[in-house]
C-alpha cells in the first residue's frame, strides 16, 4: 500500500531527503550534477522521464541516454528528466513511506510524466525495469494501464529482440534514436492536443504508424505444438507485418552529447565520451553491436576536434574517452590522437580509446594518447585461443600479430597487457580455451626478452559466450553452465601448474550460470516475461551484480514460469536452431538478410572467414540495401582545427 | 617513448587558501565526492594549477579536516598551488561561477603563514533537531554538561573505537528563538579537535546516553566555524586573519 500523495505531479525531495541518511551513497540520489537540464515543469506538454535501468553509477555515463536527453530537452515544449534504478535500501524505505520512483532534476514521481523511455545495453536490466514499475505506482502490465499512465518504450541494443519484455512495455525502439524520440514526442503532443483521441489505444495506434516503433501488443504470436512459434502475425490491418531499425546518418549534424554530465557521485566511467563513429563491419560473428548497427558511419575530424573540445570545456573532466565499436579503426585516427595530444600538451588531458583490436599500430597510438595524461595498462581482444576459433568467430588476428603487437607494448615500456577472451564458443573444444594458456605463457615470455625485466604482467580476462539476435550466431547451442566451469578450471589449472610464467599471468573470470539467464532473456520469446515477472517477484534487482543475482532464483522462476509451455531454459539457451525456424526477432527488421547470416553461420562452422565491407567490395549483408544507408567513412583529409594552446583565463592571472 | 611520463616539475608561484561551504544536497556528498567536483571546476575554469610529481600526476590542492558525509558546511578548507600568480576575488568568481549548487567558495586569501591545520583547533557546529522539544534538548545538554566523562563508540578506519565525547565539548547549549519551526531543538556544539576528534555524531550518541535523547527524524548538522578557540569567550576565530593581517605584497 502506499499513502495516497495529493498532487501525483509534485516533487517528492522533501520525503526523500527524510530517507536518505539511512542509505548508502545517498548523494547519486540527489541530482545537481553539472550539465543537468532542469526545465520549468510548466513550460513544456511532452516530458520524459528517461531511465538507465541500472545504479547510478552505471546509468550516469551511458551515451546513449544522454545523448537523447539532450536532443529532447533542446526541443520546445519537450522536457527530459532521468531516473536510475535505486538499490534495494533506499527502495525498502520508498515503499515504507510511499515514496514514489523519482526523477533526479525535479524529482518528481515518474508517473507523472508523458513517456518514460528505458535504454537496455543488456537484458539483465530487465527486473530492474519491473522494480522502477512498480515503485514508480504504474501497472506492470501494458495491458493495466490506462490513459493517465506513462507510455513505457523500450530502447537500446537489447530493443531488437523486445518479445520477451513485450508485456510490460508499451513500445520499442530499434536502431538510433535521436529522431524517433522526436517523432514520438510529436505524435504525444499531436494526440493530446487532439483531446486524446481513442484514449490509450489512439495514441499507441499513432505511435505503431511511425516509422520504427513496435507495438507489442498489436501483434499475435502462434506457436507449433513442438514449441517453436509458427508465426508472428499482426492483429490489426494498420500495423506493419516487420518493423525497420533507426539509422542516423551524418554524425556530423549530431554533435551530442554537447555537454557531458558531471556526476557528484563516483560512476565507473570518469571520463567525457566523444563518439567517433558508428557501427562496425569487422563481421566478428559473435558482436551484436557490431551486427545490429551497420553500416559505419564516421564523425569526421573536425567533428570529433570540436566536439572534444565542447567536452572539456564544458566538464573539465581528465580524461576524453574516443568511443566506438572499434576505435582505431577510424580511418583518420591517427592524425585524430596527434592533434589532440598536440592540442593538450601539458595539460593533463588524457584521451582513451576504449576499445581496440590488436596491432602494432595501436600502441604508437596508445603512446600518443597518453602522452599528455596518465597512462593505464593496454587492453587486446583476441576473443579465441586459438588460430582456428578465431576463424570461426571471424576475428583476423594471427598470433603473430598479437605477440608482435604485445612485444611492441613491452618494449615501448608497458608493463601491464590485458587479453580478453570468451569461452563458449561454438565448435569449441577443451584444446582451444587451453590455447589461452599457451598463448598467455608466449606473451610473458617475449615480454621478459624485450623489456629486459620479469616485471610484467598479462591479465587474462575470460567471458562466457552468449549468442544473441541477429547474428550469425542466434542459431548456436550455447555452452552449458557446468561445462563452462569445467573448461575455465581447466584453463586456471593450465596456468597456475606453470612454474616459470604462472605467477605472471593472472586470470580473471565469471561462472557460467548468468551466462545462462542472459541468454534465456536475450534468445527468449513472449513466455519468457512471465519467468521475467517471476523473477521480480522472488526478489530478482540487479542481476548484473554478482552480489545480487541469484542462478537459483532464476530456475525455479523458470520452472513455474514456464509451466504448462512445453519449453524450458535448456530448449531456450542450449538447443540449435535449423535453418527454416520462425526466431522470435524475425519481425524486428535489422536490415541483415536472414539468408545471409545463415550463409554467415555455415562459414563460420567451415572456419571460413569473411573481410570487411569498408576495405573489399560491399558482400551483400543486407542492411545498406533494404535501409537505404552507405558507408559513410573518410579519409576527409581536413586536420584539426589548431587551438590556442590551454592557457589560463586572463582574468585569473595578476600579470606583472 | 620512455617508460617515465618525463615531464618537469614547476613548483607553484603562489598558494591559495580558501574557505568553501557545502550544503543542501551538496551535504550527501562525501569528501571525496566534493575534491573531485572541486578538481574539475578548477579545470573548467582553466587556473593554472601546479601539479605533483610522479607516474600519476595530481594537481597541487590539500584539504583539511573534512566534514563527515550527510553534514553541512559553512567552514570547509582547502589549499591550492598555482604556477601563476591568480587575483583571488576572480578566483573566487570564477569557480562560484561553475561549481555544483551547494558548493560555494565563501573567502580566497593568498597564503603568506604556515599551518593553517594547526590553527584549526576547534569547531563550532550547529544541530537541529527536529521531533525535539527546546526545553527537552536543553535538559540533555545541561546533563551532559555536568558529568565530566562520557564514553561513546564509533566506527573509524581503524577498527571500533571508545573514547571520551565530554572532554574536548567547551559549549553545548540550547539556542533556538523566534522564527525558528516549532518542535525542533537548536544546539550549538563547540568542541576541540584531537584525535579521534569528537564529532557531532559523537555528542548525539552522549547525549543519548546521558538522557535518553533519540531524535526521531535524521538531526541536520552544520559545520558553522573552524579556527583558533578563544577559551574565555568559548567561540571559534576566523583561521584566515594571519594571512589578511600580513601587509599586501607587490601588485
Ligand atoms: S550492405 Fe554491404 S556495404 Fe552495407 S554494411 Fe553490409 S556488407 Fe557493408
Amino acid at each position: 500500500m502506499t499513502a495516497t500523495i495529493p498532487d501525483p505531479c509534485a516533487p517528492v525531495f522533501d520525503r526523500l531527503e527524510q530517507l536518505l541518511p539511512r542509505v548508502q551513497k545517498p548523494v547519486q540520489y540527489v541530482g545537481g550534477e553539472v550539465n543537468a537540464q532542469v526545465s520549468e515543469w510548466g513550460s513544456a506538454d511532452v516530458r520524459w522521464a528517461l531511465m538507465y535501468p541500472d545504479a547510478y553509477e552505471v546509468g550516469l555515463p551511458n551515451q546513449g541516454l544522454q545523448i537523447l536527453y539532450e536532443v529532447l530537452n533542446e526541443q520546445d515544449g519537450t522536457l527530459a528528466e532521468r531516473t536510475y534504478a535505486v538499490w534495494p535500501d533506499l527502495a525498502a524505505l520508498m515503499r515504507e513511506n510511499g515514496v514514489p520512483q523519482f526523477t533526479l532534476e525535479s524529482h518528481r514521481p515518474v508517473a507523472a510524466f508523458d513517456v518514460l523511455g528505458v535504454s537496455f545495453s543488456t537484458e539483465l536490466g530487465y527486473t530492474n525495469m519491473l522494480e522502477a514499475l512498480d515503485l514508480a505506482g504504474i501497472p506492470l502490465h501494458s495491458v493495466d494501464r490506462t490513459e493517465a499512465h506513462p507510455v513505457v518504450v523500450a530502447g537500446g541494443h537489447a530493443a531488437f529482440n523486445p518479445e520477451p519484455i513485450s508485456d510490460f512495455v508499451d513500445i520499442a525502439v530499434a536502431g538510433d534514436g535521436e529522431t524517433v524520440v522526436l517523432a514520438i514526442s510529436e505524435a504525444v503532443r499531436a494526440w493530446k492536443n487532439g483531446g486524446r483521441p481513442g484514449g490509450r489505444d489512439g495514441l499507441l495506434l499513432s505511435l505503431a504508424a511511425l516509422d520504427h516503433v513496435y507495438v507489442p501488443r498489436f501483434y499475435d504470436v502462434e506457436y507449433l505444438p513442438d514449441g517453436r512459434i509458427r508465426r508472428v502475425v499482426p492483429s490489426r490491418p494498420d500495423v506493419p507485418w516487420r518493423v525497420a531499425k533507426s539509422t542516423l546518418t551524418d554524425l556530423d549534424a549530431w554533435p551530442y552529447p554537447r555537454t557531458p554530465l558531471v556526476p557528484i557521485a563516483e560512476t565507473v566511467h570518469e571520463r567525457a565520451s566523444v563518439e567517433i563513429f558508428r557501427g562496425c563491419t569487422r563481421g566478428c560473428r559473435f558482436c551484436q553491436a557490431g551486427m545490429i548497427t551497420r553500416p559505419v558511419r564516421e564523425r569526421s575530424i573536425t567533428g570529433i576536434g570540436e566536439m572534444v573540445q565542447a567536452a572539456v570545456a564544458a566538464t573539465g573532466f581528465e580524461e576524453v574517452g574516443l568511443l566506438s565499436l572499434s576505435s582505431a579503426d577510424h580511418s583518420e585516427i591517427g592524425e585524430v590522437a596527434k592533434g589532440l595530444a598536440d592540442r593538450y600538451e601539458g595539460s593533463n588531458t588524457s584521451l582513451s580509446l576504449p576499445s581496440t583490436r590488436v596491432d602494432a599500430f595501436n600502441v604508437d597510438l596508445a603512446n600518443e594518447l597518453s602522452r599528455n595524461g596518465r597512462r593505464s595498462g593496454l587492453t587486446f581482444a583476441p576473443e579465441g585461443g586459438s588460430e582456428r576459433i578465431r576463424a570461426v568467430i571471424n576475428k583476423m588476428v594471427t598470433e603473430e600479430d598479437l605477440v608482435r603487437t604485445v612485444t611492441t607494448a613491452y618494449a615501448a615500456g608497458w608493463r601491464q597487457v590485458k587479453l580478453y577472451f570468451m569461452c563458449g564458443l561454438p565448435t569449441e573444444t577443451d584444446e582451444d580455451v587451453l590455447q589461452i594458456a599457451r598463448l598467455a605463457r608466449e606473451v610473458i615470455r617475449v615480454g621478459r626478452e624485450v623489456s629486459g625485466s620479469r616485471d610484467i604482467r598479462c591479465t587474462v580476462s575470460i567471458g562466457g559466450f552468449v549468442p544473441k539476435p541477429h547474428t550469425p550466431f542466434q542459431w548456436a547451442a550455447q555452452l552449458g553452465h557446468e561445462e563452462t566451469d569445467a573448461r575455465l578450471a581447466l584453463l586456471r589449472d593450465e596456468i597456475r601448474a606453470d612454474r616459470q610464467f604462472g605467477k605472471a599471468i593472472g586470470v580473471r573470470y565469471h561462472d557460467g550460470k548468468p551466462g545462462i539467464v542472459e541468454g534465456l532473456l536475450s534468445r527468449g520469446d513472449r513466455r519468457v516475461g512471465r519467468v521475467i515477472e517471476q523473477a521480480w517477484r522472488d526478489g530478482a534487482r540487479f542481476d548484473g551484480w554478482s552480489e545480487h543475482f541469484s542462478f537459483d532464483r532464476w530456475m525455479t522462476a523458470a520452472e513455474r514460469g514456464l509451466e504448462g509451455t512445453g519449453v524450458d531454459v535448456a530448449w531456450f539457451t542450449t538447443r540449435e536452431r535449423q535453418h527454416d525456424e520462425v526466431l522470435p526477432w524475425d519481425h524486428i527488421d535489422s536490415g541483415l538478410d536472414k539468408e545471409w547470416l545463415w550463409q554467415d553461420w555455415q562459414d563460420a562452422l567451415d572456419e571460413v572467414e569473411v573481410d570487411d565491407c569498408r576495405w573489399t567490395p560491399c558482400f551483400d549483408c543486407g542492411v545498406c540495401d533494404q535501409m537505404g544507408t552507405a558507408i559513410e567513412v573518410g579519409p576527409t583529409g581536413r586536420v584539426l582545427i589548431p587551438l590556442e594552446p590551454i592557457s589560463p583565463a586572463p582574468l585569473l592571472a595578476t600579470q606583472a | 617513448m620512455a617508460r617515465s611520463p618525463g615531464r618537469e616539475i614547476v613548483p607553484p608561484v603562489q598558494k591559495l587558501r580558501m574557505r568553501y561551504a557545502k550544503r543542501g544536497r551538496m551535504r550527501f556528498a562525501s569528501h571525496r565526492d566534493c575534491a573531485r567536483s572541486f578538481e574539475r571546476a578548477l579545470r573548467r575554469v582553466g587556473v593554472p594549477m601546479a601539479f605533483s610529481a610522479g607516474f600519476h600526476p595530481h594537481p597541487k590542492i590539500s584539504y583539511a579536516n573534512a566534514v563527515p558525509t550527510g553534514t553541512s558546511s559553512e567552514a570547509e578548507y582547502l589549499e591550492i598551488g598555482v604556477l601563476q600568480e591568480c587575483d583571488p576575488q576572480a578566483l573566487q568568481a570564477a569557480l562560484n561561477a561553475t561549481l555544483p549548487d551547494g558548493m560555494e567558495i565563501m573567502d580566497v586569501v593568498v597564503t603568506r603563514t604556515s599551518d593553517l591545520a594547526t590553527r584549526l583547533e576547534a569547531g563550532e557546529w550547529r544541530l537541529e533537531l527536529p521531533g525535539i522539544e527546546p526545553d527537552v534538548a536543553r535538559a540533555a545538554a545541561q546533563a551532559f554538561l555536568a558529568v565530566d566523562e562520557v564514553e561513546v563508540q564509533r566506527m573509524t578506519k581503524g577498527g571500533l573505537r571508545r573514547f571520551d565525547a565530554r572532554g574536548p565539548v567547551v559549549e553545548l547549549a540550547e539556542c533556538s528563538g523566534e522564527g525558528d519551526p516549532e518542535g525542533c531543538a537548536i544546539l550549538r556544539l563547540v568542541v576541540r579537535h584531537g584525535t579521534p576528534s569528537v564529532r557531532p555524531d559523537d555528542v548525539l550518541a552522549a547525549l543519548a546516553a546521558v538522557a535518553d535523547l533519540a531524535p526521531p527524524i535524521p538531526p541536520r548538522i552544520t559545520r558553522l566555524a573552524q579556527g583558533p578557540l578563544d577559551e574565555n569567550a568559548r567561540t571559534v576565530q576566523d583561521p584566515l586573519l594571519p594571512d589578511r593581517d600580513e601587509p599586501t605584497v607587490g601588485a
